[in-house]
Parts: structure tokens; sequence; C-alpha cells
């Protein structure tokens, strides 16, 4: 089963006795609902979730839009970031009106006139070790699409260290990678790549570019992804990297295994205190070797 | 249909359209157990035609369809 057994997950597949919709919420949601694997007690499984989008730019704007569209019922954004004109390129949460604001703030007004039945939880912050868990504790899956190694390190050890299912991807040019980490029972982040590369070892897309369209193809993987574990249906990329190259248009799953001595999930982890790794200039990684967002 | 059919829940969808027949059917079905009887009524013949076909399609078993009056319809259908 998609997720599998983990606890964060666990509230959602509480009996549900009572399919109370709105009229509103019938039209809005009935092209779920006569879904066989979703139904009115998947949606309200969705409703009922609650997901932490990490980065509101390239990949965590397809991501928060179509979980806003399908009706996670929280959705908290975390980015400290301000809209810049380079971001419409594939940031598609932000408009031209929105250059100069807070991206959160940005976010926020662009999900809830999707769909005004959520919450929306603006995180200003940019995660460290000193915030995550307690940001963290509140979420039951995670979408990451932050712009860097060290978040993505951080966000890995901590959704290892909650047993939360996560979501995690990058884009580069014209390549996209995607992973779902489902703790101790599929590979995370670290049994792939156990330690950040050194700083300016990886080009950043703002050095190499990237195609914006490659945010949408890979953000709403993420956002396929994230749905399936709401639901406990299909199979997540657990075990699974998935490399896209756009140019090609070619998909290939690449089997992945838990690292036995990985430095986080491994029975005996050498990594038990969270690590605030330094961000060097705006290095843009992506979930393997090379990344952005 | 026979007239022994115990009906469990009865929705009335006058005024509702398709596919909102369908998907509020799907719905009252969706919280009952196996084997009880829903009797649904719609008031136009497409749907009618479509709530019966979709029932079926998702393995439930749809005991009859008859027309109350000029426009009503009746749709029984018993769950998988």
């Amino acid at each position: 089963m998609a997720g599998g057994t983990s606890a964060k997950l666990a509230h959602l597949r509480a009996p549900i006795s009572e399919l109370n919709f709105s009229e509103e919420e019938i039209r809005r949601y009935s092209r779920h609902i006569v879904l066989p694997e979703v139904g009115g007690i998947g949606q309200k499984q969705i409703n009922r979730a609650s997901v932490l989008v990490v980065g509101a730019g390239g990949l965590g704007s397809p991501v928060a839009f179509y979980l806003a569209a399908a009706g996670v019922g929280t959705i908290g954004i975390v980015d400290d970031d301000v809209v810049d004109t380079s971001n419409l390129q594939r940031q598609i949460l932000h408009t031209t009106a929105d250059v100069g604001r807070k991206k959160v703030e940005s976010a926020r007004e662009a999900l809830l006139a999707l769909n005004p039945n959520l919450t929306i939880v603006p995180h200003d912050v940019r995660l460290n070790a000193g915030n995550i868990l307690d940001i963290l504790k509140n979420y039951d899956v995670v979408a990451e699409g932050s712009d860097n190694f060290p978040t993505k390190f951080l966000v890995n050890d901590a959704c290892v260290m909650t047993d939360t299912p996560l979501s995690m991807a990058g884009i580069f040019r014209f390549s996209g990678q995607i992973l779902t980490v489902v703790p101790r029972e599929g590979p995370c982040y670290r049994c792939l790549i156990p330690q950040p590369p050194p700083p300016g070892a990886i080009p950043s897309c703002q050095e190499a570019g990237v195609l914006g369209a490659m945010a949408g193809a890979v953000g709403v993987i993420q956002a396929t992804e994230v749905l399936k574990l709401i639901l406990g249906k299909g199979e997540v990329l657990r075990g699974r990297l998935l490399l896209f190259e756009a140019l090609q248009m070619r998909f290939e799953p690449i089997e992945v295994k838990r690292n036995p001595e990985c430095p986080v999930c491994s029975e005996t982890p050498s990594i038990t205190e969270l690590i605030d790794y330094e961000i060097a200039c705006e290095m843009q990684p992506p979930v393997t070797t090379q990344a952005s967002q | 249909m026979s007239t022994e059919v115990v009906v469990d829940k009865e929705l009335n969808l006058q005024g509702e359209v398709c596919p909102y027949t369908f998907v509020k059917s799907k719905l009252a079905l969706e919280i009952m157990q196996p084997g009880q009887v829903l009797r649904v009524i719609v008031d136009n013949d497409e749907s009618a035609a479509n709530v019966p076909r979709s029932m079926q399609n998702e393995g439930h078993n749809v005991l009859g369809v008859t027309k109350l009056n000029t426009k009503d319809w009746q749709i029984v259908v018993q769950k998988f």
C-alpha cells in the first residue's frame, strides 16, 4: 500500500461514517468522488490531510496548486524569499504584480483563490535544525522542492527521524528526478547521497538554466505521489528514483535500495542530530547529482 | 421488481442533474453496508439511464428502474 504503515498517515484511515459534503464540495470534487480509488471516503481523507510544501518556487508551485485543487485541508508553505521577475518563468504561484512580495503571502493568496475551503499556513522562514521539528509535527506528508542541498538533507533527516513520508524532487535544464521516501520502508535521500556535495561542485540552475515547464512536469508528479500517500492507493516511488529526460521525452525508473549503512535511516545511524549545512550562494540542487528548482 | 424488497435508504434527487445524480447516489451507497438497498428518485430521463448503468459499472446490483409518473423515475440499487 502506498505509504505503508506510517504512523503519521494512520489518522487518515480512521473510519468515516458520514459523507457530509456541502453542495459546493460535491461539485468541486465530483471528478474525484466518481473515481473508484477515491470516492467520498478518499475525498474526506484528502480533506483531512495536512501537507508541508518546502519551497514556494518552481516545484512548490505546481505541488501546492494541485494539492489545493484536490482539497488537501491544510497546506503549509515554507519560503523566506520574495518574488523576483526571474522566478516568473516557472514559479506559477506568483504573478507579475507579486514581484517584491513575500512568496508565502503570494502563494497563500493564489491557493485560496483556487480553493477557499482550505487552511494555508505560511512559514516565512528558512528551515533549520532549530525550527524544523516544531513545524513538521503539524503535517502528515512533506513535499520538498527547495533550491539548496542543505535544506534537502535537513528535510530528509527530519522526516526520517519523525517517520514522515516525503516526496523529493529536483530539476535541471531538461532533466528531472523524483523519489518518494517512506521512512524505514524504503531508501531515504542519504541512501543515495550520504553527504552533501562540496559547495560549488554542482552548477546552480541560475548558471546552467532550466526549462520552466520542467517545474510543472515534475512538480505535478510530486503532487500525485502525495495524494497517493494520503489515499493509500497505488505504488509510490518508494525504492524507485524516476528520471525524466524531457528532450528525449523519456521516463526511466531506477531501482534504489536502502543502504544498510545509511547515516540516518540504518539500524545504527551515525547521524542522530539534525545538521545545518552551510548554504553556498543560491545553489539549486537536484535529487542526485545535478539539481535546481 | 419484487414488492418484498426492503429499502434501507431513500435519496430524493429531484431537481438534480447528471453527473451529480450519480455522484450523490454513489456517496449514499458508499457508507451503506453490503447488501443494503438504496432507492433513488430522479426527475429526468438522462439520469434514469445513466445512474443505473454507472451503478452496475461499480459492481452494484440494480434491482429495478421504474417510471413513477410523467417525469419521475425510481432506481433501486443493492450495494455489492
